[in-house]
């Protein structure tokens, strides 16, 4: 068993083994701070939504949570101007390419980015950026799930789920940029890839891209 | 993913196997088998990366992933006769994008994709190095400066009548054989 260490997160004293990492620390005491890519198991934390900007003591700017170890007497703050704008600039982005209307998505009322918006009270539309959805086809060739790429937010959730829960290797991250994607092997259709539909990826989906058939 | 030729399939899996068995099927040595794969097939087939991601018991998608995030490969075969469109900025500024759209509705194809018969490849490169001919295309070797959409049906007719040329020269060639 690792030694316990006490931190404080927005003036509450908490106790926790150290090297754990701020997020899951925090998200364990019922402290939220927004997140999309952090899995708690995926070692280093793939960082890749921005959203979990946390202010530490001794840090001259903010911080992701869920890279950061926890140590002895560590002070955090959730909020923050720097913080608030930081997150509020990353889910735009993440919008920016995101097919929107909320009503006719299947997780509607579920979704995490509903929920982020929610918490910290940022509109789920866009304002200051170009929308840039891009314009592929939705894959409901599965017999128990369907795959709109148009409301995938690239967590990358699925891909670990694929890879390293179920072992199958039938989705993964393709190209880069704006055109980064999750694909099969070659662009075919679920169908058409070692998929076994065991519903994994569809489990973990935090967003309207994977979603079981009704 | 482009169709296989007669015979390809084997050259694929032998020219493969050779490369794996040089280097050996650790992960760390994926990119350099990939390049010395392109550089021997001219291109990577999928059926290259699937033997590859075999050969090194990782997910095929997990190759492709890699494949379609660097620019140096290609995963379509070249084309008897290599377009390229210059997008540098001067010939992006006066119509590359044009240029490289007449193309595509000529060919049938998008940009970095080949057609079925493998006779026309199309792609785009940054600058030639003669912006003051822009927009310049480059076919196979040759420079073609200030290029409109004109200009592209007529390099199109004149692939068209050199493709004939060939096939009646073959023919000929084929009767002469025969006689």
């Amino acid at each position: 068993m690792s030694k316990k260490i006490t931190l404080t997160i927005d003036g509450r004293e908490i106790t926790a083994p150290e090297g754990e990492k701020l997020l899951w620390v925090a998200l364990d005491n019922d402290i939220y701070i927004p997140n999309l890519c952090a899995v708690k198991e995926i070692d280093p934390p793939q960082a890749s939504c921005r959203l979990c900007f946390v202010e530490v003591e001794g840090y001259r700017e903010p911080v992701t949570a869920c890279n950061l170890a926890v140590t002895e007497g560590m002070v955090v703050k959730t909020r923050s101007p720097a913080v608030d704008r930081l997150v509020k600039t990353a889910f735009e982005l993440l919008l920016s390419d995101h097919r929107l209307k909320c009503s006719e998505c299947p997780k509607n009322r579920s979704c995490e980015l509903q929920k982020i918006a929610k918490e910290r009270r940022l509109k789920l539309r866009l304002t200051r950026f170009r929308p840039l959805v891009k314009d592929l086809p939705i894959d409901d060739s599965p017999d128990t799930f369907a795959f709109d790429p148009t409301r995938c937010v690239l967590c990358g959730r699925c891909v670990w789920e694929d890879h390293e829960v179920a072992g199958v290797g039938a989705i993964g991250f393709s190209r880069r940029g704006i055109d980064r994607r999750v694909t099969t092997f070659g662009d075919t259709s679920l169908a058409d890839s070692p998929c076994i539909e065991c519903g994994f990826c569809v489990e973990v989906c935090p967003v309207g891209a994977l979603s079981f058939k009704e | 993913m482009q169709q296989l030729l007669e015979g390809e399939k084997e050259l694929i899996i032998e020219k493969v196997g050779e490369i794996l068995g040089k280097h050996g099927s650790d992960r760390e040595n994926l990119i350099p088998i990939l390049q010395e794969v392109q550089d021997s097939l001219g291109y990577l087939p999928g059926l290259s990366m699937e033997i590859i991601a075999e050969a090194m018991d990782i997910p095929s998608v997990d190759v492709f992933g890699l494949t379609t995030f660097y620019n140096q490969f290609r995963l379509n075969p070249p084309g008897k006769h290599q377009i390229k469109i210059c997008m540098g900025t001067a010939c992006y500024m006066v119509g590359g994008r044009i240029a490289l759209e007449s193309f595509e509705r000529h060919l049938k194809i998008g940009e970095g994709e080949t057609t079925s018969d493998r006779k026309y490849s199309l792609e785009t490169v940054a600058c030639v190095g003669c912006c003051a001919i822009a927009p310049v295309v480059v076919v196979n070797e040759d420079i073609e400066g200030k290029v409109t959409p004109t200009r592209v049906d007529g390099l199109m007719l004149a692939f068209e009548a050199d493709e004939q040329e060939e096939e009646q020269k073959e023919a000929e060639e084929n009767e002469e054989k025969g006689d």
